[in-house]
């Protein structure tokens, strides 16, 4: 192990004690709150990132995992009366058994008709669940009266730590490299005798396991919502904005990604609350102009920087490198 | 109970030539382009609420704006293209496809959200003089702004056709349908075709979204499900075929029409997601018609 790798480790180990910590000295409900939606987001776009990012398959889809699996956990606990655990393993069994179910019928489907036809399945969903289930879903009295975010903010801190860690993992094994062989060219990735279909239909098993496993924290931590909700195409598109604007296949891209989103929208909302202008006679309020803001970064990841933050960083860091060099060199001279 | 039938096939009809003129512009921008416009819901919405502002500000009637509504989304959809998806014409095949509709999203996400910052998120629709004026047919009544609505949209699509088959530039942009390197070679200038099939079909969204704020009404979150509804018309009335999308639209309109008498109306969504889901699988899986997925 080269001391690169050791200080990385003790890095990681480092920041993971710190995040465990962080409820112990950190007893604002309000930053606990967002320190739940970043890992919440970390979640959901780790999970697309399995198969959007590293097999290239553009799912717009992703919500169906995530409402289904909250859907089942919140269902099986509170109205089967389930213990929680159960109820959230069966959460992510039924996101995996709809990925087995919709995988050969869908990998039929290539490039812009996979991505329509997920979304189209996710909208199916989402309408479903709207009229199955149309009144909205509260916690019990006598859980509210317990109710208590630390678990809440631990269990996150868990789904958030496996989802990354596997996909860490993955993608350094065989499975990940021929995942990542069918994104780069299907054909010839066939021709090396990887199977794409095989390798397509893990990579959205995993991601649904994941996008379920989120979907059952959410319904964990959140008291009072409507059961469609987490079908609503916004978890979808703001995962898949979180993998592009950190770094699309990569790692480190949806934790940056998924901080960067939630702190951004949380320092536009504070700061744009109340401001108010007229335009054409038209009361226009800017608090909600996060969207607007994500939108455009978007737009110029896609078109002008790809590998989102992470290449940018990959860009800049050579410029540093090289100064040290250069002092490194003029000390030795 | 069969004037009951009668009257929600004749409204699925009345509501399908809408349907077909939302999706015209989707079809012809990924028969010319091969990108799928997913914003296309989002320039209805803009067309929508420019008509609905020149009524409620000026008074003036929607159908008279109709050709100013088209003037300005050709103008959004110039600057669209121009801006931002005339960058991306030159990549690969999979890369095109994958960028244009990463950034349509992008797109709409903005449009969407602006709208709901400038307009509000209160349903709003246009309520004419004669909105509720309808004429009636063997018991069947028929509204007249859902009437000409559909002789509009006709005629929209009809006059497309003409233009695609007749003219020198319709031929222009047929031929990049067919094959845009033999059309290049053939000296005809692709980045000018894609521009005026992207510009036609953003007038074609506005005049549509302009109908729908006079025949239903309009929120700016309506834009993902006029998408998906342009969508689900192109895939049944078959790519790059104008009259096939206005077959499409009323198709989707009379199934529309069937949903309501069962299951009921809010299955309407689900059932046409499903038929589109169905055919886009057994299109891939070359069970009818050509290999397109």
């Amino acid at each position: 192990m080269s001391g690169k790798q050791i200080i990385a480790i003790a890095l990681i180990i480092a920041l993971l004690v710190l995040l465990a910590l962080l409820p112990m000295v950190i007893k604002a409900e309000y930053s606990i709150n967002l320190a739940v939606l970043v890992l919440l987001y970390l979640g959901l776009a780790a999970s697309w990132n399995i198969l959007g990012g590293y097999t290239g398959q553009t799912s717009l889809g992703h919500a169906a995992f995530f409402g289904l699996g909250s859907l089942t956990t919140r269902l099986l606990w509170l109205n089967a009366g389930w213990p929680f655990f159960p109820s959230l393993l069966a959460g992510c069994g039924a996101a995996v058994a709809l990925a087995l179910l919709i995988g050969w019928p869908a990998f039929k489907l290539r490039g812009v008709y996979f991505a329509i036809g997920t979304l189209a399945l996710a909208q199916v969903g989402n309408a479903t669940v709207a009229n199955l289930w149309p009144a909205i879903s509260s916690l019990p009295a006598e859980y509210l009266a317990t109710y208590q975010l630390a678990p809440r903010y631990y269990l996150f801190l868990v789904v958030a730590v496996l989802t990354v860690a596997t996909a860490y993992f993955l993608v350094r094994s065989r499975l990940g490299l021929g995942m990542m062989a069918v994104r780069e060219e299907e054909e010839a990735a066939e021709s090396l005798g990887i199977s794409a279909f095989r390798h397509k239909l893990l990579a959205l098993v995993v991601s649904a396991f994941f996008a379920g496993l989120t979907g059952g924290a959410f319904a964990f931590h959140f008291t009072a919502y409507y059961p469609q909700f987490p079908f609503a195409p916004t978890w979808t598109f703001d995962a898949m904005m979180m993998a592009y604007i950190g770094g699309v296949g990569t790692i480190v891209g949806p934790i940056i990604g998924a901080l960067f989103f939630v702190v951004t929208r949380e320092l536009l909302v504070l700061t744009l609350q109340g401001v108010q202008f007229v335009v054409l006679g038209i009361e226009v309020s800017l608090e909600d102009l996060h969207l607007t803001v994500f939108g455009l970064l978007f737009i110029l990841v896609v078109l002008f920087l790809p590998g989102g933050f992470v290449e940018a960083w990959g860009k800049i860091r050579p410029v540093f490198e090289r100064r040290t060099k250069v002092k490194e060199v003029s000390l030795a001279s | 109970m069969p004037t009951l039938v009668a009257q929600n096939l004749a409204f699925g009809i009345l509501m399908g030539g809408l349907y077909g003129l939302a999706a015209v512009g989707l079809s012809l921008v990924f028969g010319v382009t091969k990108f799928l416009n997913v914003a296309h819901g989002e320039l209805l919405m803009l067309g929508g609420y420019a008509s609905f502002w020149i009524f409620t500000l000026r008074g003036v009637d929607p159908f008279l704006s109709l050709p100013a509504i088209a003037v300005l989304l050709v103008l959004i959809g110039l600057i669209l293209y121009t801006l931002l998806f005339s960058r991306m014409v030159k990549l690969p095949e999979a890369d095109k496809i994958k960028n244009t509709l990463l950034v349509g999203f992008g797109v709409s996400l903005i449009l969407q959200n602006l709208a709901l910052l400038f307009f509000t998120a209160d349903d709003r629709g246009i309520t004419t003089s004669y909105a509720g004026k309808a004429f009636t047919l063997l018991g069947v009544r028929f509204p007249i702004v859902r009437v000409a609505s559909l002789a509009i949209a006709l005629v929209c699509l009809v006059a497309l056709h003409f233009f695609l088959r007749r003219t020198y530039t319709g031929k222009a942009i047929r031929a990049t349908v067919e094959d845009w390197e033999a059309a290049t070679v053939m000296g005809i200038n692709i980045q000018q075709v894609y521009l005026l099939a992207f510009v036609i079909s953003a007038g074609m969204a506005g005049m549509a979204g302009a109908l729908v704020a006079v025949c239903q009404s309009i929120v700016p979150t309506m834009g993902l499900d006029w998408t998906l509804i342009a969508l689900v018309v192109m895939v049944l009335g078959g790519l790059g075929n104008i009259l096939g999308t206005f077959v499409g639209g009323i198709a989707l309109g009379v199934t529309h029409a069937l949903t309501n008498i069962w299951p009921g109306g809010e299955y309407r969504e689900i059932v046409a997601l499903l038929l589109f889901l169905v055919v886009l699988v057994s299109r891939a899986l070359g069970l009818f018609g050509s290999k397109e997925g």
